[in-house]
């Protein structure tokens, strides 16, 4: 029964300093090894878990973009770069939008698009100000559709402040792709001393979520109607710099990062926090605020909350004597009177989310691996 | 969450935790095994060990559906998948389950028309949607999944849809129980038996195993106060030198079964004299195929398909895993060459596989992490 395990044994043995350890232990060790090395792609085609956020994602982005792209600008690889120009430190990036469907409750791909690139600019500290938009219809695709997808960026604009200010269009013919793309790219300007970084998280640091999270997944989930299942949830689709104002306003000096809670939900957020600044990550479950409507749907499908995306929603770790401040700060803000401190940063063990369960138990919180796929029985 | 939050209460969880540490004898050490896929999904996921005194050991047994598939099945399934005039359906979970040439994920970004569906009967829409295709079903699961695979079957029938058929792979649990209970390799204390499985039935095919091999099994639920209780029960037989199926689930199992279900399971498929399970080889009379007069809905006879073994990665183990012999880490390959984004295994592919659930929920050191979040 036990030559596996006399092989790991031996395997782990080698390597000196490690005799305290259990058995048990010396395995995590060498795994956490592997996990470390550099990312290589092993498929030979794209498949859809390289767009899922996850850990494909991650090897994408790192094993091919990163890879080819490589400068001190991308390489912190947070949800957009900062500039410095002569007339001062910008922030900029962009973003695709291939929803489907186009239209569901609480917004559609035009509000997406331009929300979620403001909020990326927002996450950097900086004032979003200008976008562009480029769009990829489907020959046959409505021109009403279009003009409505048109009207809901221009007023999510206009709630943002920022103004769309140059564009592109490009028509594939039929069935070369699914009505309408969006990109948008965005500039910001930073106009406060703020260094975020997901690699700036401390020991002691507090872990914060603006309000209640997964409302946007579960809701385009259940909007493509292949799940027969209905519920009372719209999207949180909304612009977050009003919130990173107030925030960085209030505590200044305390914000250690922002993220918003897009793809792969707050649970990646936290993953790339843990590795980024080589800290652990521990979360309360019953401290993460989620709609009932959200946990039940998400009960159905076998899939995590703190998985599921938000597009109005951020996290922050901040230090944690600006912890009340910051969560004040949150709440004065109508979309943000959800707020809440979801966990605590540690400094052991490194570049592992833990979460204590509802239950009271222990358990990580890992990066996602392919679609979030429902479990079958 | 109505329902569900009753289930997973923290102070019901410490209250069950001293009466199990107070019926564990000094000096004994206790092994358990959950049958089922679902219920290692729950110990993991909820982090139901915290609870339990170190001398109470759960193993995680065989009832994983997506873990006991053959290589060549998964073979055979793309084979078909990989016709042009075929959509070829499935759950979730199998989508990444390798095979000889690579997992369906691989052969649909190759260009093969397959689809996640959450219900067969999502594959049955699809097939009326689609009247030019031709729909395979690629079913699995104990008999759990069975009655409705069955179901959607007879739909087929009654609607007379010609372009619907299945891939069986319903297996049975009762013979993966035996096999385990006649391997030399475990020395059991009782079972954690599968509870949705027994819905359909029941708990009378259980009794030989209280009987004949003198070890007690409760069925239990699939919430973590579900399991901790069933521990509970099973550690009480023992201290009470009880050895008798029990039924900790009755909130939803019924003694006897779902006869309906069992009815409509039996319409439409017989046993196999043979099937191949993963890691397990072959077990006399352990699943089901479609029975002769549904023909025109059975894929295996519709379609040609390769048939062939594939013998499972020499490096991998998860024949030992799915057996309990091993536990997931111990495996050689477990978390290095093996991981959920490059499986070699399929208990790493399901999120109720054991090697899944302990690499993506437990893969840290109790010990450590006791010293690091002490307030």
């Amino acid at each position: 029964m036990t030559t596996s395990a006399n092989w790991a044994e031996e395997a782990v043995r080698a390597h000196a300093g490690a005799e305290h350890l259990t058995r048990e232990e010396q395995v995590l060790e060498r795994i956490a090894k592997a996990r470390a090395r550099k990312p290589r792609i092993r498929e030979e085609r794209i498949t859809l878990s390289h767009g899922a956020g996850g850990k494909a994602t991650h090897t994408l982005i790192e094993a091919v973009f990163l890879d080819a792209f490589r400068n001190p600008l991308l390489e912190p690889l947070e949800d957009g770069a900062s500039l410095t120009t002569a007339a001062g430190r910008l922030a900029f990036t962009t973003d695709s939008f291939v929803v489907s469907p186009l239209f569901f409750p609480g917004g559609d791909i035009g509000d997406l698009a331009v929300n979620g690139t403001v909020n990326d600019l927002a996450m950097c500290g900086a004032r979003p100000l200008y976008l562009s938009c480029g769009f990829i219809l489907e020959e046959g695709f409505p021109v009403a559709s279009l003009q409505r997808i048109v009207a809901s960026m221009a007023a999510a604009a206009e709630r943002a402040g920022v103004q769309i200010v140059t564009g592109d269009t490009k028509v594939v013919e039929r069935g070369k792709a699914d009505g309408c793309y969006i990109t948008t790219a965005g500039v910001g300007l930073l106009d406060r001393p703020v260094a975020l970084s997901a690699a700036a998280a401390r020991p002691g640091d507090a872990v914060l979520v603006s309000g209640p999270i997964g409302d946007h997944g579960i809701t385009v989930m259940l909007a493509r109607g292949e799940l027969d299942i209905s519920a009372d949830i719209v999207s949180d689709t909304a612009p977050l710099h009003e919130l990173t104002a107030a925030l960085l306003d209030a505590v200044p000096e305390g914000v250690r990062l922002l993220r918003d809670a897009t793809r792969g939900g707050v649970a990646t957020i936290c993953n790339e926090v843990a590795v980024a600044s080589q800290v652990a990550v521990v979360l309360d479950e019953r401290a993460v605020p989620v709609r009932p409507e959200v946990n039940g749907a998400s009960e159905l499908l076998g899939i995590d909350p703190l998985y599921v995306a938000c597009e109005g929603r951020l996290v922050a770790v901040v230090d944690a004597s600006c912890e009340d401040a910051a969560l004040a700060a949150l709440r004065s803000v109508t979309i943000g009177a959800g707020a809440a401190r979801i966990g605590t940063v540690r400094d052991d063990p490194p570049g592992l989310v833990l979460l204590r369960t509802s239950f009271g138990g222990t358990r990580i919180v890992d990066l996602l691996v392919g679609d979030p796929l429902p479990r079958i029985c | 969450m109505r329902f569900v939050d009753e289930f997973r209460d923290a102070g019901m969880a410490r209250a069950l935790a001293t009466r199990i540490a107070a019926l564990c004898e000094p000096g004994r050490r206790y092994k358990f095994m959950e049958v089922c896929g679902g219920h290692t999904h729950t110990i993991y996921k909820h982090g139901l060990e915290d609870y339990l005194p170190e001398t109470v050991a759960l193993v995680h047994g065989p009832g994983c559906p997506v873990c006991v598939i053959p290589m060549g099945r998964v073979d055979d399934a793309i084979a078909i998948a990989e016709r042009d005039d075929v959509i070829l359906t499935t759950f979730g979970d199998m989508l990444r389950v390798p095979g000889g040439r690579g997992s369906f994920f691989d052969s649909k970004a190759a260009g093969a028309d397959i689809r996640m569906v959450y219900s067969p009967l999502d594959a049955l829409k699809i097939a009326r949607k689609n009247p030019d295709k031709r729909v395979v079903f690629m079913a699995i699961g104990f008999e759990t999944t069975a009655p409705s695979t069955a179901m959607t079957v007879l739909r087929a029938d009654a609607e007379g849809l010609d372009n619907f058929s299945i891939f069986c792979n319903h297996v049975t649990i009762i013979p993966a129980i035996k096999a385990i209970l006649d391997s030399p390799d475990l020395r059991l204390d009782g079972f954690i038996g599968p509870g949705h499985v027994s819905t359909i039935i029941g708990c009378r095919p259980y009794g030989f195993i209280a009987r004949d091999y003198g070890k007690p099994l409760v069925v239990a639920g699939f919430e973590p106060l579900d399991i901790l209780q069933s521990v509970y029960q099973l550690l009480r037989q023992l201290h009470e030198n009880r050895c008798e199926v029990e039924n900790q689930y009755a909130r939803v199992v019924p003694w006897d079964g779902n006869l309906r279900a069992l009815q409509v399971i039996g319409e439409v498929m017989e046993l196999r004299p043979h099937f191949e399970w993963r890691g397990l080889g072959f077990i006399a009379q352990s699943a089901l195929r479609v029975r002769e007069a549904y023909a025109r809905f059975d894929a295996e006879r519709i379609f040609a398909v390769p048939g062939v073994r594939v013998a499972d990665p020499k490096a991998c183990q998860c024949g030992e895993v799915l057996k309990g012999v091993l536990r997931p880490w111990e495996c050689k390959v477990f978390g290095t060459a093996c991981t959920p984004e490059t499986p070699i295994g399929t208990c790493m592919v399901s999120s109720e596989g054991a090697c899944a659930a302990y690499y993506n929920f437990g893969r840290f050191s109790r010990e450590r992490v006791k010293e690091a979040t002490r307030a």
